[in-house]
C-alpha cells in the first residue's frame, strides 16, 4: 500500500482506564488570570536565554525568550503586560517565567498572511519570529522540533484518548477555518503529507471531517490510539535519520489564527477533569494561565493532586500553579499519601477500588465502572519480574521490555534496533501503568532518548 | 486496625535513618509494608499506577500450590501405610486409598510441614541477611520457592538437606545474580538439582518414594521377617527406566527377561492405571503425583493471568509430541510407552505449571515462550526415555531450559528487529 493513501487502522492492544470526573460538554468563559507563567520544563531540554528583565513591560506577542542553543526558536508573551517575576530551582535554573497580565490589548501584530501563497521559508519565519515555533515537536526524540530538518510528515490526531481526555470535537467544534489555516501552514513545512488522523469509533466534527490539504486516516482502538506515536507507527513509521512533526489540534488553530489575524491568539480552552474537581466543565483561558480561579473553588475534598494535563502524563502542579504549555486538560486526583490495611484496601484487598489490567483484580468482572483512583504507587518497586504485561498496552511492533532494558544498560545499539527512534516516554505511560514491578518507565524512556540525542543526533 | 496502624506507623522514625532501630529497618519494613500498603505515592511519570504488586502476584502463586501440598500430605501418608498394610496386621485395610484417612493425613503433616517450615526458615534467614547487607526489606520471590522446594523433595529427606539445598539455591542461585528478578535458573529446582547431584541416595532410587521405608525395612527384620522388595518400590519412571535394562520390574515385580514389549507395557499399564496417576494416587515427590492437583493450581494461575498459558500450553505439548516421536522410533519399550502417560506421571505437571512458568527464568518475548515451553516439554521426555542415569527429566530439561532462554529470546529480539528494518525498506522500494 502507498503511503500516500488514507489509511484505516485496527489496534488490539491497549488499555481505556475509566476514571471518575469527565468534563461536561459546557463551555464557560474565564476572568482573565492574574499572571500568566511560561514553564521552560514544558520543553524538554530547552534552556531559555532571557531577553527582559524582571518588572519591564512586555506586549501579547512580543518575545520573552529563545532557546540558547538554538536562537531562532522564542517564546512570545500570551498576554500584554509585565516580567513579574523570574522563578529559579537549583543551579539557578528558570522555572517559571511569571507575567502579571494587564490585558490582551497591546499587542504585537504583523499583516495577515495566507500560508496557502507564502513559500516554506517564509511560514517558518513567522512561526518563529512569532512564538509559533515552539508548538510544534518533531519523532524522533519528542522535543521542539528543529527547524533545519524538512519532514517527512507531519502528524495531527484529532482526540485524545487518554484518561478523562478533552474532546477536540468539542474544542474545535466551529473553528474550522482557523484550523484549516494552521493546516495550510504546517503543509508548507513538509514535502509530504500532513496526517489528520480521526477516531474512528466516533463521528468526527466538521472542522476535522471537512479539512482540507490533508491525508485523513482513522484509526481505531483502545488508548494510546490517539497518540500521535501510535498513528505515526502505523501509518508511516519514522527510520533513523528521518523526521516527523507533531502538532496538536487546538494548537493548529493558534498557528491558524495567527495567519489570518497576524496576532498571537492565547485562547485555550481547557477541559476541567478529575475525581476530586467539581464544577467540571471546559473553561476558556490562555496558555499559561494561573489556574486558581479554575481549581481553588471547585474542589471536593483537600488532599488533592493538581496535574496539568491527564493522569497518566501530565505534571504535577501546585493548586495556584500554571497551565502548562501543551496541555488542554487538568486534572484533579485524590493524593494517595496513606497507609493501606492489606486485606481492606492493600495489596491482599477485594480490589474493587483498584483498576487493574491483569485478572488478579475484578476489574474485568466490573464492566463499564469508574474508579476513582489515587497517585498511590499500590506496592514497592523491584526488579523486573513479569513479563507479558507491557506487550498488551503496548500496540506498537516493538518489545517494550527489551527496549527499556536496553535502555537501562545504555545499550545504543540495541535501542536502535528497536525502535528508539519511534517512541515517546507518553507511548509508554500504559506500560508505566500496568508495571507489576513499579519501575518509572516514562522516566527510563526519555533517559534513552537523551542518550540518543547525546551520542548519535 | 487504626489502632495498629498508629502503633506501626508511630515507630516509623526509629526504623528510618538516624533513627534508634536504624539497622532493623529490612525487618521492620518487611512486616509493616505486608499489614499496610506503604503511603509511597508517585513521583515521576504516571499519577496512577494499576492496583497489581509483587506481594499479590506471588500471593496468587502461593495459593495456586495449596492443592498440591494438600494432596501431597494425604499421598505422603498413604503411602506409608501403604506400606505397613503389607507386614502390618493392624494395618491391613490401609492399602485401598481412603482407608485411615485420619491416620494418613495425620503421618503426612508430620512428614511434610517439618520440610515446608525449615524450607522457609533457611531460605528467609538468607533473604534477610542480604537484605541487611543491601538495606532493603524481603523481597517476594522466595515466598514461592519457599512452597516449591520441600514440594519437589521426597518426604524423607533429612531436613538438614533440606535447608543446606535451599540456603545454596538462595544463594548461589539468586543472591550472587542480584536477587529477586535477575536469577537465571529457578530457584527451588536450583535446591532440588542440588540434593539430586550431592545426595542421590535421599533423591532417588527405590527406597525414597515410601515415606518411612527405612524404618519399617529395620522394624520388620527385627521381627525375623524381612520387607519384601516387591513392596518398597520405585517411582512408574523409575519402572519404566528398568524396561530398557536387563531386569524390567513392575511396582517391585520382576518381569521375566523374555518378556515382549507389549508384555511389559500391558504390566506397566496394570500397576499404574492412568486415572490413578492423573488423580496423584502414585509414590513419587511431595508434591509431584498429582497432576489434577497442578493443573487446578495451573487454573488458578492462568485464571488470575499470574502464568503465561503460552508457556504451559507449549510445555505439554512439547511433552506429547516427543513422546509420540519415542513412539514412532519405538526401539524399547519405554519407547513404546503411550505418549500421553508421559504427561501424568513423574513431575511432568507440577514442572510445566509451576517452575517452567517462573517468569524470571523463562523466555520473555511471546514467541519465545511458546518455543522455551515446547523446547523444555520435548527435552523432559528425551532425558526420561534416552538417558538411562536420570529417571526424571523435567528438572533437568527446564534447568537447560532457563540457561537456553535467553537464546531463544535473541532470535525472537532479531526477528522483530528484522521485521522492523524490512517495513522501512519496502517503503523507500
Amino acid at each position: 500500500m502507498s503511503i500516500n493513501m488514507s489509511k484505516a487502522v485496527r489496534l488490539r492492544k491497549g488499555l481505556d482506564i475509566k476514571l471518575v470526573g469527565e468534563a461536561d460538554k459546557v463551555k464557560a468563559d474565564l476572568e482573565m488570570p492574574s499572571v500568566v507563567a511560561l514553564k521552560p520544563a514544558d520543553f524538554h531540554g530547552l534552556v531559555p536565554k532571557l531577553i527582559l528583565k524582571e518588572g519591564q513591560k512586555i506586549k501579547r506577542g512580543e518575545v520573552v525568550f529563545y532557546d540558547k542553543y538554538n536562537k531562532d526558536i522564542k517564546w512570545v508573551s500570551p498576554v500584554a503586560g509585565s516580567l513579574q517575576e523570574i522563578v529559579r530551582g537549583a543551579k539557578r535554573k528558570i522555572l517559571e517565567v511569571r507575567i502579571k497580565v494587564d490585558g490582551l490589548e497591546d499587542v504585537v501584530s504583523i499583516d495577515p498572511v495566507d500560508p496557502s501563497n507564502a513559500s516554506r521559508d517564509e511560514v517558518k519565519k513567522i512561526m518563529l519570529d512569532n512564538g509559533l515555533w515552539p508548538f510544534i515537536k518533531q519523532r524522533p526524540l519528542d522535543i521542539i522540533a528543529d527547524p533545519a530538518v524538512t519532514p517527512k510528515a507531519i502528524f495531527v490526531s484529532a482526540f485524545d484518548s487518554a484518561p478523562l481526555a478533552p474532546d477536540y470535537d468539542f474544542i474545535l467544534h466551529g473553528q474550522d477555518q482557523d484550523f484549516q489555516h494552521g493546516l495550510n501552514a504546517l503543509a508548507k513545512l513538509t514535502d509530504g503529507k500532513v496526517h489528520l488522523t480521526l477516531n474512528s469509533k466516533v463521528p468526527a466534527d466538521k472542522a476535522f471531517q471537512n479539512a482540507k490539504n490533508v491525508n485523513i486516516n482513522k484509526i481505531a482502538g483502545k488508548h494510546p490510539a490517539g497518540n500521535v506515536g501510535t498513528q505515526i507507527h502505523h501509518i508511516d513509521p519514522v527510520d533513523k535519520g528521518e523526521y516527523v512533526f507533531t502538532v496538536n489540534p487546538q494548537d493548529v488553530v493558534t498557528i491558524g489564527k495567527f495567519f489570518a489575524e497576524g496576532k498571537f491568539d492565547p485562547t485555550r480552552i481547557v477541559a476541567y477533569t478529575g475525581s476530586e474537581a467539581e464544577n467540571r466543565k471546559y473553561f476558556r483561558t490562555v496558555i499559561g494561565a494561573n489556574i486558581s480561579s479554575i481549581v481553588e473553588k471547585n474542589l471536593s475534598s483537600e488532599n488533592v493532586r493538581v496535574i496539568s494535563g491527564n493522569a497518566l502524563t501530565g505534571t504535577k502542579i501546585e493548586k495556584d500553579g500554571y497551565l502548562g504549555f501543551y496541555d488542554a486538560q487538568i486534572t484533579v486526583l485524590p493524593e494517595g499519601d496513606e497507609y493501606k490495611f492489606f486485606l481492606t484496601k492493600g495489596w491482599l484487598g477485594p480490589g474493587l477500588d483498584k483498576y487493574s489490567s491483569h485478572r488478579l483484580f475484578p476489574t474485568w468482572l466490573l464492566g463499564k465502572k469508574k474508579y476513582r483512583l489515587d497517585t498511590n504507587l499500590n506496592g514497592e518497586e523491584r526488579g523486573f519480574v513479569v513479563t507479558g504485561e507491557m506487550e498488551k498496552v503496548l500496540p506498537f511492533d516493538i518489545l517494550p521490555m527489551q527496549l527499556i532494558k536496553a535502555i537501562m544498560t545504555k545499550d545504543i545499539d540495541a535501542m536502535e534496533q528497536l525502535g528508539i527512534y519511534e517512541i515517546a516516554p507518553e507511548d509508554f505511560a500504559l506500560c508505566e501503568y500496568v508495571c507489576t514491578s513499579k519501575i518509572d518507565i516514562q522516566e527510563k524512556v526519555r533517559e534513552g532518548l537523551d542518550v540518543i540525542k547525546e551520542e548519535c543526533m | 486496625m487504626k489502632a495498629l496502624k498508629k502503633v506501626i506507623h508511630n515507630l516509623d522514625p526509629k526504623f528510618e535513618k538516624g533513627g534508634k532501630w536504624e539497622k532493623m529497618y529490612p525487618l521492620y519494613e518487611t512486616l509493616s509494608t505486608f499489614l499496610f500498603t506503604p503511603k509511597h505515592v508517585t513521583e515521576k511519570g504516571a499519577h496512577i499506577r494499576d492496583g497489581v504488586d509483587l506481594k499479590r502476584t506471588m500471593f496468587m502463586v502461593v495459593l495456586a500450590l495449596i492443592p498440591c501440598l494438600l494432596f501431597g500430605i494425604y499421598n505422603t501418608g498413604h503411602w506409608h501405610y501403604e506400606l505397613l498394610s503389607h507386614v502390618d496386621p493392624e494395618y491391613s485395610g490401609y492399602g485401598s486409598y481412603l482407608a485411615g484417612f485420619g491416620e494418613k493425613v495425620a503421618y503426612g503433616l508430620i512428614q511434610v510441614l517439618p520440610l515446608v517450615i525449615v524450607s522457609y526458615g533457611a531460605g528467609l534467614a538468607v533473604e534477610f541477611v542480604f537484605g541487611f547487607i543491601k538495606g532493603h526489606g524481603l523481597h517476594e520471590g522466595f515466598l514461592v520457592s519457599g512452597m516449591l522446594i520441600p514440594l519437589t523433595m521426597p518426604a524423607d529427606v533429612p531436613l538438614w538437606m533440606v535447608a543446606v539445598a535451599t540456603v545454596f539455591a538462595v544463594v548461589i542461585g539468586k543472591e550472587v545474580f542480584g536477587g529477586t528478578g535477575m536469577n537465571i535458573l529457578n530457584v527451588a529446582l536450583t535446591a532440588r538439582a542440588f540434593l539430586f547431584f550431592a545426595y542421590p541416595t535421599k533423591m532417588s532410587g527405590d527406597k525414597v518414594w515410601k515415606s518411612g521405608t527405612d524404618e519399617i525395612a529395620a522394624n520388620f527384620t527385627a521381627n525375623g521377617d524381612k520387607l519384601p522388595d516387591a513392596y518398597t518400590g520405585a517411582t512408574a519412571l523409575g519402572d519404566l527406566q528398568s524396561f530398557v535394562g536387563d531386569s524390567p520390574t513392575v511396582a517391585g515385580k520382576s518381569l521375566s527377561g523374555a518378556a515382549s514389549n507389549s508384555e511389559m507395557i500391558e504390566s506397566f499399564g496394570n500397576a499404574y492405571d492412568p486415572i490413578h496417576a492423573f488423580i496423584g494416587m502414585i509414590p513419587g515427590s511431595v508434591g509431584e503425583t498429582s497432576v489434577l492437583a497442578a493443573l487446578l493450581g495451573g487454573a488458578i494461575l492462568l485464571f488470575t493471568g499470574v502464568a503465561s498459558w503460552r508457556i504451559i500450553l507449549s510445555f505439554f505439548a512439547g511433552g506429547f509430541v516427543f513422546g509420540l516421536l519415542m513412539n514412532a522410533v519405538g526401539a524399547n519399550a519405554y519407547m513404546e510407552i503411550p505418549a500421553y502417560y508421559h504427561l501424568v506421571i513423574g513431575g511432568f505437571a507440577f514442572g510445566a505449571v509451576f517452575m517452567a512458568t517462573d517468569p524470571v527464568t523463562a523466555s520473555q518475548t511471546q514467541y519465545g515462550k511458546l518455543w522455551y515451553g515446547f523446547l523444555g516439554g520435548g527435552l523432559a521426555i528425551l532425558i526420561r526415555v534416552l538417558n538411562p542415569a536420570y529417571p526424571e527429566g523435567v528438572m533437568l530439561a527446564i534447568l537447560f531450559m532457563n540457561v537456553m532462554a535467553p537464546l531463544v529470546d535473541h532470535y525472537v529480539v532479531q526477528l522483530n528487529i528484522s521485521r522492523r528494518k524490512k517495513r522501512f525498506k519496502t517503503k523507500t522500494a
